[in-house]
């Protein structure tokens, strides 16, 4: 607290304990979001045991996992970018954020393909191969594309902080002593990968 | 005492004349400043105008009811009509009313504060609220037509109506993110931005129910957001959530909406109750009564408010101990309630109470409030409920609360701090007759509506049967002298604001720090902090001085 308070009177309006308590509140925000949908997974799965359960079935529980490692990964390399920004590995660092969107493409691509896959299979919201299905079926599936969409959606907005973060650390404006946009950024991220990490088996792992 | 205009030693350029930009005039440098003043007063003016339109449409919602069937509308506008009325109302007036304008200008100030800990992201959030703003109004010009499902969007009947719901959803989807960056942006504020003399049990209370308030919309806004976006999606892609004929449940979806909106009606309040405890002991020269007690009885509606929120529901089909629970719950909320209220008359107790208009404005909220929160505890009764569930008794009750609460909060606020906010006071005889003009029209609106719906009027109804005429037509008198009587202030308040006598730093004798500054404030609002060893609310000298004149 004494160091973060001489920090505020040194450097004016700076106040790095601040913002990142700003950026956790915003991050319990993201979470009731998501577990707004949580909730209605609940009910719904108790409603439709058998049914989530053959719905399951469909989803390339391979490709799954390879994203829940890249994400992982790149949860690790977020971090370490981090740690090399304090101690002013400034390349390394930059090097690390790019590993980490890399990752964040690689999952993205993944996505990508999974869901044309299931369109190509007439498995889409509104698509009478689905509403020929039970109940249960379409709203799993229609939790699975508002849940992973979301999801992604949060993916691309990672991304673009990180984007943000690579051109402020070339303008200098985040360096070894000033790097509290660059924590925000990779709690961003830890969340992400957070969310991701209930995704992956409340839908690819339901026995 | 107000209308004397002191003259100070030296007046420093206000923030009025001094803004954050390069722009030294015009409207670049209102809207492009980062000045929580300045925003305050930008959210001032954007919530008038909305309040303005939506006052327009419940003053067309009573004419077409003062008559059984066709008056001067179709019952397709008057669903319109009252859909409007209440997104507006609630998410365009009532939910950044008090914490967006008066919390913004104020709640730096009180706490020896230079501005919010994230200026430009205020900034921000009040641009959200125009855009959001801005939604609403798309959603009633274009073609298509304006929503017709109430406030509420309740499924199936929103994702299968044709007119504009999904600019509608989507301006409560902004709003509601507007508010959660205010809301966010307070409680760091409050965490971090505090004078270091300023200890949490030295904060004015107003603080602390902007704090508490501050909360509830940072954990309870995002399930609106959340479930708002899933009827947008249904809505527009077809995915099977809440539909019914997609296997979804709809009662889960107003199980999430009051998740929310219940919480919400807390957001709207608590800053009501947080400016009732700055005016009580300022025009009643005592300290506040219970100070510990008002402040953590803010926090305990904050918590057991977002745990009754199925009340709301109790004829939607709901499990018997589920029922008795939320009943249970609803009448623990109103201890903290009343906890507030014995403590507010306390503190008048022996007290030199000065009938000037905010403190009036306060009177009428405690009355309205008092009423509006008893027949809420009569919802909150299962028995009582199935008989009162959506008859009119439950829309006088929430306009009790809401505008007879929370709106008078809101008038009592600008009462008392508008002469702060511009250096210049009203006319207090005019403001007197205004407030007896709203509280005698209010009152007048708003009773009848509690005896027809008990005698078994339905609410939201477009016809009705003949024998509920008398009461409507006293409710519709009564909403014109409420409209007669809210021109008169808003006028009074607007000539004073632009031509008023200038007043002096501490026109009411208030002991919080926004009244130990200049009138109207300097751009960081402090050189120096005053001294802030004594508490917020130390009237000891006048109490001191009654003790020896007995």
């Amino acid at each position: 607290m004494s160091s973060t308070d001489q920090a505020v009177l040194q450097h004016g309006h700076r106040d790095d304990y601040g913002s990142r308590m700003g950026m956790w509140l915003f991050l319990f925000t993201e979470l009731i979001l998501f577990g707004g949908l949580f909730i209605i997974y609940a009910v719904y799965r108790y409603m439709h045991q058998q049914e989530f359960h053959m719905a399951a079935q469909e989803l390339n529980t391979t490709i799954g996992l390879i994203n829940t490692i890249a994400l992982l990964t790149s949860s690790m390399t977020a971090a370490m970018s981090i740690t090399a920004m304090q101690k002013g590995n400034i390349r390394f660092s930059k090097g690390l954020i790019w590993i980490t969107i890399g990752f964040a493409f690689m999952f993205m691509v993944n996505k990508f393909f999974e869901w044309s896959a299931k369109i190509n299979h007439g498995i889409f919201p509104g698509s009478k191969d689905l509403l020929a299905k039970p109940d249960g079926e379409i709203l799993y599936f229609g939790l699975y594309y508002v849940m992973t969409g979301l999801h992604t959606f949060h993916v691309i907005i990672g991304v673009i902080f990180f984007l943000f973060i690579l051109r402020q650390i070339k303008q200098g404006k985040i360096h070894s002593t000033r790097y509290v946009r660059l924590e925000n950024s990779a709690l961003y991220w830890h969340l992400v990968d957070l969310i991701w990490i209930f995704l992956f088996p409340l839908f690819y792992l339901i026995h | 005492m107000a209308k004397t205009a002191m003259p100070e030693e030296k007046v420093e350029p206000s923030y009025l004349e001094v803004s954050t930009n390069k722009h030294k005039k015009g409207i670049l440098s209102w809207i492009l400043s980062v000045d929580h003043k300045r925003i305050g007063i930008l959210y001032l003016f954007s919530m008038m105008a909305f309040f303005t339109v939506a006052v327009i449409f419940g003053f067309l919602i009573r004419l077409e009811l003062i008559a059984p069937g066709r008056t001067i509308i179709d019952a397709q506008t008057y669903n319109q009509l009252f859909t409007l009325h209440g997104i507006i109302m609630i998410f365009l007036f009532i939910i950044p009313g008090l914490p967006a304008v008066f919390g913004n200008f104020f709640l730096p100030i009180m706490i020896g504060a230079k501005d919010v800990i994230f200026p430009r992201l205020n900034l921000m959030s009040w641009y959200m609220f125009v855009f959001g703003g801005l939604f609403a109004v798309a959603s009633m010009l274009l073609p298509g037509g304006s929503a017709d499902t109430g406030w509420m969007f309740y499924v199936p009947y929103s994702v299968r109506t044709n007119t504009n719901v999904l600019p509608a959803l989507i301006a409560a989807f902004i709003l509601g993110f507007s508010s959660i960056l205010t809301g966010l942006n307070f409680i760091t504020t409050i965490h971090r931005m505090r004078h270091p003399d300023m200890s949490w049990f030295k904060m004015p209370l107003f603080v602390w129910s902007l704090y508490a308030t501050a909360w509830i919309q940072v954990l309870a806004t995002p399930i609106i957001g959340i479930t708002l976006a899933l009827v947008g999606i249904e809505r527009l892609l077809g995915v099977g959530i809440f539909d019914p004929a997609l296997g979804g449940d709809p009662v889960l979806y107003q199980h999430l909406f009051w998740i929310y909106s219940h919480p919400a009606v807390y957001i709207m309040i608590l800053p009501a109750m947080g400016v009732v405890s700055e005016i009580i002991p300022v025009f009643s020269r005592r300290s506040i009564f219970g100070y510990k007690f008002i402040a953590f009885s803010s926090l305990a509606i904050a918590f057991f408010g977002s745990l009754v929120w199925a009340h709301h529901m109790f004829t939607a089909g709901m499990s018997d101990t589920a029922q008795f629970v939320f009943s249970f719950i609803t009448y623990v909320v109103s201890i903290p309630s009343a906890i507030k209220v014995f403590n507010w008359l306390s503190t008048m107790y022996k007290g030199s109470i000065k009938l000037d208009p905010p403190f009036l404005y306060v009177m009428s909220f405690i009355v309205q409030f008092s009423i509006g929160g008893f027949t809420g505890l009569m919802l909150g009764a299962l028995s009582l409920n199935i008989h009162l569930q959506d008859t009119s008794f439950v829309v006088a009750h929430f306009h009790y609360v809401m505008f007879g609460g929370t709106g008078f909060g809101i008038f009592a606020a600008m009462h008392y701090w508008l002469p702060k906010m511009f250096g210049r006071m009203y006319n207090l005889k005019v403001a007197t007759w205004a407030w007896g003009i709203v509280t005698v029209g209010y009152n007048m609106l708003y009773m009848p509506m509690f005896i027809m719906g008990y005698l078994g009027m339905p609410r939201r109804y477009f016809d009705y049967l003949p024998q509920f005429q008398p009461y409507h037509v006293a409710s519709t008198i009564g909403s014109w002298i409420l409209i007669i009587g809210l021109i008169i202030m808003f006028t009074n308040l607007w000539i004073g604001m632009r031509k008023g006598p200038k007043t002096s730093m501490n026109p009411w004798g208030g002991e919080t720090l926004e009244w130990k500054i200049q009138t109207p404030p300097i751009l960081e609002n402090f050189h120096e902090v005053p001294d802030i060893h004594a508490g917020p609310y130390d009237y000891s000298k006048y109490e001191a001085k009654k003790e020896t004149t007995k």
